[in-house]
């Protein structure tokens, strides 16, 4: 047991140096979503914070603060399509802030509508009231 | 048993293999250096696979455009004193740590680049300068005469947001890019207006979002990131 707890120590941190943080995927088994919140760490966490809330290291002079994706009853508000077109062409193209780029040229649009299905998860909005 | 010690010392040697990192280059070797130092982090060649997971396991920015990236007198200078390019190190999302009122880096983890000695820093300069992006900088793309600074500069601050990702002075800005501050020595203009157009070309999963820029857009704002870190300016 001990030579096998070493063994699995050893392998934790070559998984712990490669990865820092975990993805926010926790409570699903579902490998569409852990493909979406690693696309979120690597592109969107920048500006909407690793834990997912709008605050990334990315928004200390921005003048528009960058939607808070935990937030339940702000997010429920959203329609998926709204938010596709948000990721797909920016936040100018439904009137939010044009700071919010367009990811059309980096993610697959499959990639985006999973991405949709991904921020409704992290909102717990399928299970809000 | 025996199988799981083995792999415990393997995994254990090659955490060794990450960790230890050169401290200085040898100035004899400098002709091989580039390919046998350099090469451990960064891309010489382009990659023949470009995935997500390569931005998260590569050690060191890709160098395979770096004679159309960057002016040879700053990268003589930089090798031997570098200093950090990257305030958030070679993948940001690594050194991020929750916080209030945001999240922060953890500013002592970001990897710290090796200084050589003046020869070498000659040496490798002149061979990294040889190093070419294929046609993707076009020789005077960006035109000086029709850039406006001052206008680049609004882009760059208010209307297009590059400064949430990059910081134009030290301190001012984001923190996921590279620093622009001293852009204007480290860089070239026709590298500046190419990547800031298509930074997919250079990487398809780059996390710089493509802005479709406008012309006159791409020409000002690279106007003002060249003056940036120079006394004119």
């Amino acid at each position: 047991m001990i030579r096998f707890g070493i063994a699995m120590l050893g392998l934790v941190a070559m998984t712990g140096a490669i990865a820092v943080h975990q993805p926010a995927t926790a409570g699903s088994d579902n490998p569409r979503i852990a493909a979406s919140a690693h696309l979120y760490d690597t592109y969107c966490a920048q500006c909407h914070g690793v834990q997912r809330n709008g605050k990334g290291v990315n928004t200390v002079g921005l003048s528009v603060q960058p939607r808070d994706h935990s937030d339940t009853a702000g997010m429920s508000s959203l329609p998926r399509d709204q938010m596709i077109k948000a990721i797909s062409e920016g936040g100018g193209a439904v009137n939010k802030s044009a700071l919010m780029p367009s990811w059309s040229a980096v993610l697959s649009k499959e990639q985006i509508e999973d991405m949709a299905d991904y921020l409704i998860y992290v909102c717990k909005c399928d299970t809000a009231q | 048993m025996k199988g799981s010690l083995i792999l415990a010392a393997s995994a254990g040697v090659v955490l060794l293999a990450f960790a230890i990192r050169p401290t200085a280059v040898d100035a004899q070797a400098a002709g091989s250096e580039l390919a046998s130092q350099c090469a451990s982090c960064h891309a010489l060649t382009k990659p023949a696979e470009v995935t997500v997971d390569r931005l998260w396991t590569r050690k060191g920015p890709d160098l395979w455009y770096a004679g159309d990236k960057f002016n040879k007198e700053w990268l003589v200078a930089w090798l031997q004193k570098p200093t950090v390019i990257r305030p958030g190190g070679v993948l940001w999302f690594k050194h991020a740590k929750p916080g209030e009122p945001r999240d922060t880096i953890d500013t002592a983890a970001v990897e710290k680049h090796p200084a050589v000695d003046a020869e070498t820093a000659t040496k490798l300069a002149d061979q990294l300068m040889l190093l070419k992006s294929g046609g993707l900088v076009t020789e005077g793309a960006f035109k000086p005469e029709s850039a406006n600074a001052a206008m680049g500069k609004l882009a760059f601050s208010k209307l297009r947001g590059c400064i949430a990702c990059h910081q134009s002075a030290a301190g001012t800005g984001g923190l996921s890019g590279p620093e622009l501050y001293d852009a204007g020595q480290r860089l070239r203009a026709d590298y500046v207006i190419a990547y800031m157009k298509d930074p997919q070309q250079f990487d398809p999963h780059i996390w710089m979002p493509t802005l479709t820029l406008s012309e006159p857009d791409l020409q000002r704002i690279t106007g003002y990131v060249m003056s940036l870190g120079k006394e004119d300016k």
